[in-house]
């Protein structure tokens, strides 16, 4: 067996499959199939100040190995988060990692306040959420304001402090460096891709929304070259996530520059998928003499 | 556990009506789970997302799945062949709950119809009433006056049986019967849910919409609802795909 923990700031994973915001709930869904344990981490359900209704349906369309979603940050908001999902999911033996989204700086401070004197284990900062009118992405797209909201929060926060990155702007590297810059301890990339489907016969789009973020296999290559970008101009570690459906892909994210990765879309279709991979990498450390998943993190040996 | 998926064989496939596929699986675990109303998620080759799938029956050691073709995935689904292996991740949802010595009448509308028999079967007493748009698309209603004291047959070109929708007959048996269960097309459910209502009869009704994970994690398949005078979106997937009506906000 080889080697597949991890570390990101700080932080001990077991493996390095964290499941992605958004796909998983709170865990308890997925608990039903396997011991959360499995896992080196979940990204909890974005999370606001208050309880969210989010969008009318249809939330969801099918799309060349692909779909878009736009479920509009649904949740029960951060304090029921604290007391009725906390106290089960701190002791499922994985990392918990707490993904807020607000409207306002004082939004995400206050979470970030909150959150700091709760058993998360790690914040994400949701600034790259397309689905909402307000907030969310607005503080993602530019270097300015990623510099901006991370430096509001950062004296709220004493967790371990992930920038959640939005893949819908023109040089993410540089949006990054900003995050770094004023002192987040890791990134993660890529959020959905903003996206649009619409009938043909009715003319409507398919989503209520109008439009949604993409996600899944489709992805995947915009997401190891955004990664890969980063990896070139940051030192903190990156969660790298953006259609990874196999252990292949997996290894290939981790190659790119990631520490850490986030899988999402491929437990709709294969609710196993985060058990296969991590075997899958197993396997292929073993078949390689590799001893540590880490070795693997940056190792791209790019065409000069 | 109590989700799972499992590879169950297609051991009988049939096009009951042009475009409608009558597939029986087999799998133990999966049919001894099942309850009346519930569905499973069917992973589709090359698809991205399982398509959900109403459980029409449970009998002679199968499965029963109906489903009409409405997009790709049904397409491909519909292609499967006998001997060929589905991977399917069920039962899942909250089904009807049909209780003792309760006579019941069960209005499906079109492809809304499989998800109501074996609920019809579990019932002491039930009445069926079947719309679908011409002769040419009815399903299962032999199975229906198998399981049912009387059915009632409509269609919306005349066709076959009643010309008209399902709220007709309704109307007229809705004071015999003790609950209703349905299952269709969006209007007609909301039509049914005011003729229960006015009748002051329990109405459960089975809603669809687009859907993702299946399990209630993903949040997409969302259904407004009015739970305890809280407004908000349920999940189809988890607290439906049944609910009562007086929940569903139309």
């Amino acid at each position: 067996m080889a080697d597949l923990r991890v570390n990101v700031a700080g932080v001990k994973f077991q493996n390095p499959l964290i499941a992605a915001s958004g796909t998983f709930g709170f865990g308890e869904e997925y608990s039903e199939f396997y011991p959360l344990s499995k896992l080196g981490g979940i990204s909890c359900k974005g999370i606001t100040p208050k309880k969210r209704d989010g969008n009318p349906p249809p939330r969801i369309a099918e799309t060349p190995s692909g779909i878009l979603n736009a479920v509009g940050l649904q949740n029960p908001g951060v304090d029921y988060f604290i007391k009725e999902e906390l106290p089960r999911l701190s002791k499922q033996g994985t990392v918990i990692i707490a993904n807020v989204a607000g409207n306002t700086y004082e939004d995400y401070c206050e979470m970030a306040e909150k959150l700091s004197n709760s058993e998360v284990d790690m914040i994400e900062l949701n600034i790259s959420c397309p689905n909402v009118k307000a907030g969310g992405v607005q503080f993602g797209t530019s270097c300015e304001s990623v510099a901006a909201i991370t430096k509001a929060v950062r004296p709220y926060c004493k967790k371990p402090l992930i920038v959640k990155l939005s893949p819908n702007v023109t040089d993410i590297a540089s949006i990054a460096k900003s995050a770094e810059s004023e002192g987040a301890d890791a990134v993660s990339l890529i959020n959905t891709i903003t996206g649009m489907r619409i009938d043909i016969n009715t003319r409507r789009p398919i989503i209520k929304n109008n439009t949604g973020g993409l996600s899944g296999a489709a992805i995947f290559p915009v997401a190891v070259r955004m990664v890969w970008q980063v990896a070139n101009a940051v030192k903190i570690p990156i969660i790298g996530m953006g259609g990874i459906s196999t252990w292949k892909d997996a290894v290939e994210m981790l190659i790119a520059g990631a520490t850490a990765l986030q899988i999402g879309t491929v437990l709709f279709s294969d609710p196993y998928a985060p058990i296969k991979i991590n075997d899958g990498i197993n396997a292929f450390l073993e078949k390689n003499g590799i001893k540590s998943v880490s070795e693997l993190t940056g190792s791209i040996r790019i065409w000069e | 556990m109590k989700y799972d998926t499992a590879l169950c064989r297609l051991v009988e496939k049939k096009e009951i009506a042009k475009g409608f596929f009558d597939f029986r699986v087999q799998n133990t675990d999966l049919m001894n789970n099942a309850l009346p109303g519930q569905f499973v998620h069917i992973l589709v080759p090359g698809k991205t997302l399982r398509r959900p799938i109403s459980i029409c029956d449970v009998e002679n050691g199968c499965m029963r799945l109906v489903f009409e073709i409405r997009g790709e995935g049904t397409d491909i689904l519909s292609q499967m062949k006998v001997g060929d292996d589905l991977d399917i991740l069920g039962p899942l949802g909250t089904g009807f709950k049909i209780e003792k010595g309760k006579k019941y009448a069960f209005v499906g509308g079109g492809i809304g119809t499989p998800p109501l028999l074996y609920a019809a079967k579990q019932a002491d007493t039930a009445i069926a009433v079947l719309g679908f748009r011409s002769s040419d698309a009815i399903i299962l209603k032999e199975d229906f006056e198998k399981a049912c004291s009387k059915v009632y047959l409509t269609t919306d070109d005349g066709s076959a049986g009643h010309h008209g929708f399902v709220t007709d007959p309704l109307s007229e048996i809705i004071g015999e019967v003790d609950e209703v269960c349905a299952c269709g097309p969006t209007p007609m459910l909301k039509a049914i849910a005011l003729i229960a209502q006015k009748n002051a009869k329990p109405c459960q009704i089975s809603m669809e919409e687009r859907m993702g994970c299946g399990v209630g994690a993903c949040l997409v398949c969302a259904c407004k609802t009015k739970i305890n005078n809280v407004e908000g979106y349920s999940h189809v997937c988890k607290a439906g795909p049944v609910f009562r009506a007086e929940e569903v906000v139309f």
